[in-house]
C-alpha cells in the first residue's frame, strides 16, 4: 500500500530535514561567523553567535602572514593528481573485477577494503622513513602517490559497484562488433559509467583535499597543502580562534564551492543503479 | 559464405559439463534453430560459436578455417542479444555504425551502409534517437540493423524475441524469416519457443542437458521423433505417452499419440472430461481414462464436450512406438 503523503507529513519531514542539515552545518557556520569577529569576541564568555563589531581584519592578516596561493595550488595538485592517478589505475582494475572476475576477486576486494580499516598511524613511521630515504618527503609527487594509495581501495570499490550495474551483454556486443579491449573501455564502458566515474572523482578530490594526517606528516614547507596551512595557525603561543577560523574558511571554501556545484552529480552518482 | 562445423565441442564450468561433446554441421545459408528447455545449453553453444565463451575442447570451423581460438570480432559473425544490448549513450545511427567504425571503414561508406540497413528495417525516421526513446520492437530492429551492416558470414540470435509482447513477436518472427529469405545468410537462432522453431527453421537442433537429441527439418522432428524427449518437446500440447498393457498391445514399452491425432466420439478408450478450454478455433480437453491416465486432446473447431462428460476416444493410426530406453521403434 502506498504511504499517504499529507501536507502535515510533508511539513514535518521538511522541518526534520532542515533541523538535521542545520545541526550538521552549525560548526561550519560557527567557524565562518567567528572568522569575522575580533579575537576578543571570538573567545567571549558566554559565547556569542553574532557580534557587534564585524571585521575582515583576520582575513587580511592571514593573507599577509602566509603564502595562501602556494598552499592552495599544492592542495589542487595533490587532490586532483592523486584522484586522476587513482582513476587510471582503478578503472582497469575495477573492469577486470566486475567483468572477468577470478575465484579470489571477492577476497581481493575485501582485502583492499580492510587496508582502510588499519589505523594510519600504524604505518606512519615506516612510510615517513621510506619517503625520506627515496626523496619523496615534502614533495607533491610523494603526496600524490601517498594519497592515491590511501584512497585507491575506495576508488576501486566505487567503480566496481558502478561497473557491476552495466549489463555484460553490452560489452559482449561491443566485442562482437569488433571492439578491441581498449575501444570497449573507451567507447562503451567509460561513457556508460560517466556518472559513476564523475562522482568517484569528486568524492576522492574532496577526501584528498580534506586529508590532514598524511599531508601534515609528510610535508614541511614546499609541498604543504591547505590542511598544513590551517595547522600553521595553531601557534605555540596559544590559539587565535578568529584567525584560525579565517584560515580554515579560506581552506575549505574552494572544496565547499566544488561540492555545492557538483551536488547533483554526486547524488546521481552515489545512487547510480539503485533504481532501474 | 557461412559454413560452420562443430567437432566434439565441449564446455565445462569446473566440474559441471554443460556441453559434454557436440558434433554439428551448419550449411551455408541455412536457418538453424537451437531449441530445448531452460538450462539445456543452447545459449552456451551459441556463445561458444560466437567466441564469447572459450571451448574446453573440440574445434569450431567457420568456412573451413579453425576459429576455435579466434576472438569474437575475427570470426566474421554478428550477434543479436536477448536484451538487444544497444549502446544507450549512442543514437540509433551510431549504434548501427559502431561495428563499421571499429572496422575502420570510411565515414561515407558507414553512412551509406547505415542508410541501407535503416531502409530495410524501416528505421529511417529514428536514426537520430537514442535507444531509450524507442519501443521494444524498434530496439530489436536496431539490434538487427547493427548485425546486418557488417555483412557477416552468419547471424547468431540469442532468444531475440523473448522480451517482446505476443503480437509483436509474431510480426518480428516474420520479419526475421523474410530477412533470411532476402539475405540468404546463415542464421543460428536460439529459442525455447517451439512455435518459433517450427515456423522459422530449415533445420532444428533439439538439445537436452547439453546433448543433441535430434537434428532435422521441423516436420521430420514432428513426424519422426527419435526418442521420447524429442517426441515430448516438439508439438503443443505435448504428446500423450502411455505405458503398460496398452503399449504392449502395440509391441512397445511406451506409445505416444499427439493430442491433435486423437478423435473424440468413438474408440476403445473411455473417460471423464476434466478441464475443457474452448478457443473457438480449437478445443483443448483433458480426459481421465481409467488404466491409461490423463489424455490431452486438441480438436479443431468447437467441440461440444465439457467438464464431467463421459467421452470415448480413438488414438487413431498415427501412434509413435518407443522401447524401454525411450528410443523410437
Amino acid at each position: 500500500m502506498a504511504r499517504a503523503v499529507t501536507p502535515a507529513r510533508t511539513w514535518m519531514m521538511t522541518i526534520a530535514a532542515w533541523s538535521v542539515a542545520l545541526l550538521i552545518f552549525f560548526p561550519v557556520l560557527w567557524m565562518i561567523l567567528t572568522s569575522f569577529k575580533t579575537e576578543a569576541s571570538a573567545v567571549a564568555s558566554p559565547p556569542q553567535l553574532f557580534t557587534a563589531d564585524w571585521t575582515t581584519a583576520n582575513y587580511a592578516e592571514v593573507w599577509a602572514r602566509s603564502d595562501y596561493p602556494r598552499f592552495f595550488w599544492n592542495s589542487v595538485v595533490i587532490s586532483v593528481g592523486s584522484t586522476l592517478l587513482g582513476l587510471i589505475i582503478a578503472i582497469p582494475a575495477a573492469w577486470s573485477m566486475a567483468f572477468v572476475p577470478g575465484r579470489k576477486t571477492k577476497d581481493l576486494l575485501m582485502w583492499m577494503l580492510s587496508t582502510k580499516m588499519m589505523p594510519a598511524v600504524a604505518v606512519m613511521i615506516p612510510l615517513y622513513l621510506v619517503f625520506q630515504r627515496i626523496g619523496l618527503f615534502d614533495t607533491k609527487t610523494g603526496l600524490v602517490l601517498a594519497l592515491m594509495l590511501m584512497n585507491l581501495p575506495i576508488i576501486v570499490w566505487m567503480l566496481y559497484t558502478y561497473f557491476k550495474e552495466i549489463p555484460g551483454e553490452i560489452l559482449e556486443a561491443a566485442r562482437m562488433d569488433g571492439a578491441s579491449l581498449w575501444n570497449e573501455v573507451l567507447y562503451v564502458l567509460t561513457p556508460m559509467a560517466v556518472p559513476g566515474i564523475a562522482s568517484t572523482m569528486l568524492l576522492n578530490i574532496i577526501l584528498a583535499w580534506n586529508e590532514a594526517f598524511w599531508t601534515i606528516t609528510l610535508t614541511t614547507t614546499k609541498a604543504a597543502p591547505l590542511s598544513a596551512f590551517i595547522a600553521s595557525f595553531s601557534a605555540p603561543q596559544g590559539l587565535f580562534y578568529a584567525k584560525l577560523s579565517a584560515a580554515s574558511t579560506m581552506a575549505i571554501l574552494p572544496i565547499l564551492i566544488l561540492g555545492w556545484f557538483s551536488q547533483k552529480q554526486l547524488v546521481r552518482g552515489l545512487t547510480f543503479g539503485a533504481v532501474k | 559464405m557461412g559454413q560452420i562445423t562443430l567437432k566434439q565441442v565441449r564446455k565445462s564450468f569446473g566440474d559441471v559439463h554443460v556441453i559434454p561433446g557436440v558434433d554439428l554441421d551448419i550449411n551455408d545459408g541455412e536457418f538453424v534453430v537451437f531449441v530445448g528447455p531452460s538450462g539445456c545449453g543452447k545459449s552456451t553453444l551459441l556463445r561458444l560459436i560466437a567466441g564469447l565463451e572459450d571451448t574446453t575442447s573440440g574445434t569450431i570451423d567457420i568456412d573451413g578455417k579453425d576459429a576455435t581460438n579466434l576472438p569474437p570480432a575475427r570470426r566474421g559473425l554478428a550477434m543479436v542479444f536477448q536484451s538487444y544490448a544497444l549502446y544507450p549513450h549512442m543514437t540509433v545511427r551510431k549504434n548501427i555504425a559502431f561495428p563499421l567504425k571499429m572496422a575502420g571503414m570510411s565515414q561515407a561508406e558507414q553512412d551509406q551502409r547505415v542508410e541501407r540497413a535503416a531502409k530495410v528495417l524501416n528505421l529511417g525516421s529514428y536514426l537520430d534517437r537514442r535507444p531509450g526513446q524507442l519501443s521494444g520492437g524498434q530496439r530489436q530492429r536496431v539490434a538487427i540493423g547493427r548485425a546486418i551492416v557488417r555483412e557477416p558470414a552468419a547471424f547468431l540470435f540469442d532468444e531475440p524475441l523473448s522480451n517482446l509482447d505476443a503480437a509483436l513477436r509474431v510480426g518480428m518472427r516474420q520479419e526475421i524469416s523474410e530477412l533470411h529469405q532476402s539475405l540468404k545468410t546463415t542464421m543460428i537462432y536460439v529459442t525455447h519457443d517451439q512455435v518459433e522453431a517450427m515456423t522459422m527453421a530449415d533445420k532444428i537442433v533439439v538439445l537436452n542437458a547439453g546433448r543433441i537429441e535430434q537434428v532435422g527439418a521441423p516436420l521430420e522432428l514432428y513426424n519422426k521423433p527419435k526418442n521420447l524427449f524429442v517426441a515430448g518437446f516438439i508439438g503443443s500440447p505435448k504428446m500423450n505417452f502411455v505405458t503398460g498393457p496398452e503399449a504392449a498391445k502395440h509391441g512397445a514399452h511406451t506409445i505416444g499419440v499427439r493430442p491433435e491425432h486423437i478423435t473424440v466420439g468413438d474408440g476403445p478408450w473411455e473417460g471423464v472430461v476434466g478441464l475443457s478450454e474452448h478457443l473457438g478455433s480449437d478445443s483443448f480437453i483433458k480426459v481421465d481414462v481409467p488404466g491409461i491416465g490423463v489424455i490431452n486432446i486438441r480438436a479443431p473447431g468447437e467441440l461440444g464436450v465439457h467438464h464431467g462428460h463421459t467421452v470415448r476416444l480413438s488414438p487413431g493410426h498415427r501412434i509413435h512406438r518407443f522401447d524401454e530406453k525411450g528410443l523410437a521403434l
